[in-house]
């Protein structure tokens, strides 16, 4: 159980998804200029990162390498990722509107989200076991959503401030990401 | 209204070059350009599937039904990926274990998919070769560059092909490396710095 917590904090905080890996840059800069929309966007992360975690990682353990596929692993991780947001899509348009109006443009944005393969590639490559793999997911997951929304009130402040015309939009939002990430490594001696 | 085959290829050199120009495909460009090295490994990676892909889509662009294209582009990506991871883990393994799970992601990367709905759908296929040839090629010298600034300032040496002997000290030992350029958050701003310039630049 201790195992799980430190790993859980360590997908939130020291190896945040965003801010220490690298990966999906595009929503966090592209959803982030509205608190609104980063929080629509957060949460529709958390939804399917979660999912595809799980079910790439039972994809992964009982059909490719049990057949010996491994080698299809990226073919395959892609479809059964594009294939469960179309999914999530159907089923919260019939079960739950009030969620797919909060999600519903955000989702079809997922399938291309490098977070989500990279979540899932990385709990494959680390070979986590099932609740391990489950808590890094929810973890990396929640580390998106908390950069993401952070960063949508930081740059929510930009607006306001005079920024010189060739630093405007994506170059000053990029600066500022760096400053956000620079924070972010002084967590890296906690575990 | 068709541009040459030649304007096909040399706008992704400068026009349209991702990631400066066209926002897309942000995650590579950031986490592999430690070195100038894996940059250029980086770029000639996607160059290859994006050029493969774009040749596919657009040959196939009478066949695939429009309601189901996003889910055919995805497998044709995804089928020149995996020939890349291969064809690397059998010849190039240092670079391939270097650039680690970025490689399976040029499958999610925003610049292969862009182009084949943007431009391969709609053209024939020796335009759609430059096409992604052109891309390809801007955004492997956009990896270069960003690789040759932070390394240049965060170790003080350039590496451009190991295996070739093209690795040069240029600052020399007595330079003390500014390590905070091939973290995290020197890649965030050094690209940012980097857009900043290219603005400059294109506005005179």
């Amino acid at each position: 159980m201790g195992d799980l917590i430190v790993l859980a904090i360590s997908c939130i905080l020291i190896n945040n998804i965003l801010l220490a890996q690298y990966l999906g840059n595009c929503p966090f800069l592209g959803t982030s200029k509205k608190m609104e929309t980063a929080i629509g966007m957060a949460m529709a992360v958390v939804f399917v990162l979660v999912m595809a975690g799980v079910i790439t990682w039972i994809t992964n353990k009982f059909f490719l390498e049990k057949f010996d596929l491994v080698y299809l692993r990226t073919v395959a991780f892609i479809l059964v990722i594009a294939s469960l947001v179309q999914f999530v899509e159907m089923f919260l348009k019939k079960s739950i509107p009030a969620l797919y109006a909060g999600l519903g443009i955000f989702l079809p944005l997922i399938t291309t989200n490098c977070a989500v393969m990279g979540v899932c590639l990385i709990n494959v490559n680390e070979e986590y076991n099932f609740m391990q793999a489950l808590v890094a997911s929810f973890g990396y997951a929640v580390g998106f959503g908390l950069a993401l929304i952070l960063f949508a009130g930081v740059r929510e402040k930009i607006l306001l401030a005079r920024v010189p015309r060739p630093l405007q939009d994506t170059s000053i939002a990029l600066v500022t990401a760096g400053i956000l990430s620079l924070t972010f490594t002084a967590f890296k001696g906690m575990v | 209204m068709a541009k040459s085959l030649t304007q096909e290829f040399v706008k992704g050199l400068w026009d349209e070059v991702p990631p400066f120009r066209l926002v897309l495909g942000l995650c590579p460009v950031l986490a592999v350009t430690k070195s100038v090295e894996n940059g250029i490994g980086m770029g000639l990676a996607t160059t290859f599937v994006l050029v493969g892909s774009n040749v596919l889509v657009s040959a196939l662009r009478k066949i695939i039904p429009s309601k189901v294209r996003i889910a055919c582009y995805i497998v044709i990506i995804a089928t020149f990926v995996t020939v890349v991871e291969l064809l690397m883990q059998a010849y190039v393994y240092g670079l391939f274990l270097k650039l680690g799970i970025f490689i399976p992601l040029i499958v999610v990367n925003c610049i292969v998919l862009g182009r084949a709905e943007a431009f391969a759908s709609k053209n024939g296929p020796v335009r759609s070769l430059l096409d992604g040839l052109g891309i390809g090629l801007g955004f492997t010298l956009s990896l270069a560059t960003l690789g040759a600034v932070r390394e240049l300032l965060g170790t003080g040496a350039l590496t451009i092909w190991k295996d070739w002997g093209l690795a040069f000290d240029i600052f020399g030992p007595a330079y003390k490396p500014f390590s905070f350029m091939v973290e995290a958050p020197g890649a965030f701003m050094a690209l940012g710095l980097l857009l900043c310039f290219m603005n400059l630049a294109a506005k005179k």
